[in-house]
């Protein structure tokens, strides 16, 4: 029981294949775009949800933190997919690897971070030290604050790996534990069946919960450095 | 005029050219070598099967969930594939 726990956060590889490169692809097929005034009910959908995401996220920007606009929009759309596709039984998920949570979290963090050092020097130096700090304090607080600012990537990447895999470790756990107690106690085996249920429910809104605090916190950090 | 007792016949169209639908199973593989097999020629069969499910099944205009619903279980098929190695050890056995 112990090794399969882990089983299922493997690399798929088929023969030696990288076949991860084909599930981390597989979302992009049920997005595809339509040149057609009036789409079909599955592009609608998508086109409605998108749009209201976009309002939402990127009314706060200055018109030069909307041209990052696509950027985000796709963000939000990839984690959501990815996270809500690996809820399938059996599927993997993408998102569950930290190689590749950093590699969408540092280079994003980064560009908001040059952007504010490019444009605006001044500001971007002066948030290292907020105001109003007594002056002894002040060599402290610098250090503190890029320690915060250095810490933001791994936050970003570690928050989301820990939260998606924790979820599917939880609902492996209780599902074996699940299966083993219907053998030994029906009652039993129906409560941990009903907390099953609960975890799922929950899952579909981590995931998307996740997809949106990424987003978020991206689009923040650009807000901050335009 | 095809009568009942000619369903083992092979049809009268030349291999090359039928399509993957009409292709009895015993026939599969020589008509797969037939086929053209150069990287663009599989990138043209993927996109022409796409194109096919996608104006069937999803570019409708009152498309169903099933559409979609397809597609996802032929992911998770092809999922329970991938793991299959691992999943052999859960099977429910006195001895593994």
């Amino acid at each position: 029981m112990n090794e399969n726990l882990f089983a299922s956060f493997i690399t798929p590889t088929m023969m030696g294949l990288p076949v991860v490169i084909l599930i981390i692809m597989f979302p992009s097929i049920l997005f595809t775009p339509s040149n057609r005034l009036i789409n079909n009910r599955l592009y609608t959908f998508q086109q409605w949800a998108i749009k209201l995401i976009t309002k939402q996220m990127m009314l706060i920007h200055s018109p030069k933190g909307q041209t990052w606009s696509l950027m985000i929009i796709s963000l939000i759309t990839f984690i959501g997919s990815t996270n809500l596709l690996g809820l399938l039984p059996h599927t993997f998920t993408p998102t569950t690897q930290l190689s590749m949570n950093l590699a969408m979290a540092i280079p994003l963090w980064m560009g908001a971070v040059l952007i504010g050092f490019r444009h605006k020097l001044k500001a971007s130096l002066a948030h290292f030290l907020p105001q109003g700090t007594p002056i002894p304090l002040i060599p402290m607080l610098i250090i503190i604050e890029t320690i915060s600012l250095f810490i933001q990537p791994m936050a970003l990447a570690v928050r989301l790996t820990a939260n998606i895999t924790a979820g599917h470790l939880l609902m492996h756990l209780v599902g074996g534990a699940t299966l083993a107690l219907t053998s030994i106690s029906p009652p039993t085996a129906s409560i941990t069946f009903i907390i099953l249920i609960l975890l799922t429910v929950l899952e579909i809104a981590v995931a998307l919960i996740q997809a949106y605090v990424f987003t978020l916190l991206v689009s923040l950090y650009l807000h901050d450095n335009t | 005029m095809a009568d009942p007792g000619d369903g083992k016949m092979a049809s009268p169209a030349p291999l090359k050219e039928k399509r993957l639908m009409e292709v009895r199973v015993g026939e599969l593989p020589r008509w797969l070598l037939l086929r053209d097999l150069s990287p663009s020629g599989v990138a043209g069969a993927f996109r022409r099967g796409y194109e096919r499910y996608h104006s069937k099944y999803i570019d409708v205009r009152k498309g169903s969930v099933s559409g979609v619903t397809m597609v996802l279980a032929a992911y998770v098929l092809f999922s329970y594939c991938l793991s299959y190695k691992e999943l052999k050890h859960e099977r429910w056995r006195k001895y593994h």
